[in-house]
């Protein structure tokens, strides 16, 4: 009996279908408990399915390889949903037209102190030169990031975490610091948790309000547009200076 | 087709012209987000007709935006291969992302609502339409 429960085991955990089901299962416990706390930002409910599937991953042994054979298909998604940002936006294009010059200024703004600030923290702290390179693309989504980060000389994977906790913090923290600092227009919210915290910021703002959520889609495709252009560009132009 | 289906289908394709389009060019940009662009002319072109047409793509694009932080996960998972690194750095990476995090949050939504107040004066203190 035991044999074949295990045999089983062998079987189901080396298909695709293992980490296909622990990625939905767990965000499906994540989102119960988001829902449960009301949908407050601080129960997020990305950190807790990340931390339901390292558990069980650690606990069955299985190597973040094998469980990506299954995830890739959840992962594989995000393309399709950043080309589907373009519905929310053609819904709100002439408020959009009507406010190009706050969404040029924020997103360039942004962008900057986001990446900047990062680099200049973990360098006073000691963090190493390819942590730092992973650390520039940070607010940018995930999947870009890595690309990003590739070019620049830091480890894709690592920057994928990185971006992916940046935007966890940010859907956590934003509505605490647009209260502190008087900032009550929600397109301007929006805006700025799409541009700090990528996908997981829209997806906060969307939790929030519509129009909020289209500006945070339309921050999250800007930054990644502009990040993937200007970031390499930066970079070089900084090392080349410092040498 | 149901919409779902037809409305993903059409992201699919998209998306596929967009990394056609950033494989073609050379360009760094990601291939999502050139499709993207594109899906947003196509429905600025077919604005106002066909809203029947165009009903599927928001059925699809609203379905995947609902649930955007689910597509985060597998990444973020990630994070079990970087232990050593995090128990080396962690505390600095910590700070570092708190830190520059508030700081981009502040200055974007800040640079923001300053400069739509003087473009469009007429939005700045809606109250919330929906939910």
């Amino acid at each position: 009996m035991a044999d074949e429960l295990f045999r089983l085991w062998v079987y189901l955990s080396s298909t695709p279908l293992a980490g296909l089901t622990l990625t939905l299962v767990a965000y499906a416990i994540g989102y119960a408990a988001y829902a449960r706390c009301a949908f407050h930002p601080l129960a997020n409910p990305v950190p807790i399915a990340v931390a339901v599937v390292v558990g069980a991953l650690a606990a069955t042994g299985t190597p973040y390889r094998t469980y990506f054979e299954g995830a890739q298909f959840v992962h594989f998604l995000l393309g399709p949903a950043v080309v589907g940002l373009a519905v929310p936006l053609a819904r709100e294009w002439e408020s959009v037209r009507r406010l190009a010059v706050p969404i040029a200024a924020s997103l360039a703004v942004g962008s900057v102190v986001a990446a900047s600030s990062a680099v200049a923290i973990a360098w006073a702290l000691g963090a190493s030169p390819s942590t730092l390179a992973s650390l520039v693309p940070k607010s940018v989504t995930a999947p870009v990031a890595m690309g990003i980060a590739e070019r620049i000389g830091g480890l894709p994977a690592l920057a994928a975490v990185l971006a992916v906790a940046t935007g966890v913090i940010g859907a956590v923290l934003g509505r605490y610091v647009f209260d502190a600092a008087g900032v009550r227009d929600l397109r301007a919210r929006g805006f700025a948790l799409g541009l700090a915290a990528h996908g997981i910021g829209t997806a906060r703002a969307f939790q929030v309000d519509r129009e909020a959520g289209s500006y945070a889609g339309l921050a999250f495709g800007l930054h990644a547009l502009l990040a993937s252009l200007a970031m390499p560009l930066a970079v070089a132009a900084w090392l080349a200076l410092a040498a | 087709m149901s919409p779902l289906l037809a409305g993903l289908t059409w992201l699919l394709v998209f998306q596929s012209a967009g990394e056609a389009i950033a494989v073609a060019t050379g360009l760094p940009v990601p291939g999502p987000v050139i499709g993207m662009a594109l899906l947003l002319v196509a429905q600025r072109v077919r604005q106002g007709r066909d809203a029947e047409a165009s009903a599927p793509l928001g059925v699809a694009a609203d379905g995947l935006a609902r649930h955007l932080s689910l597509l985060f996960v597998p990444a973020g998972v990630g994070v079990m291969l970087h232990a050593t690194r995090l128990a080396d750095e962690g505390a600095a990476l910590a700070v570092a992302l708190v830190a520059s995090t508030l700081l981009a949050l502040a200055a974007a939504a800040l640079t923001f609502q300053a400069l739509a107040r003087r473009t469009a004066p007429d939005g700045g203190g809606d109250p919330p339409s929906h939910g």
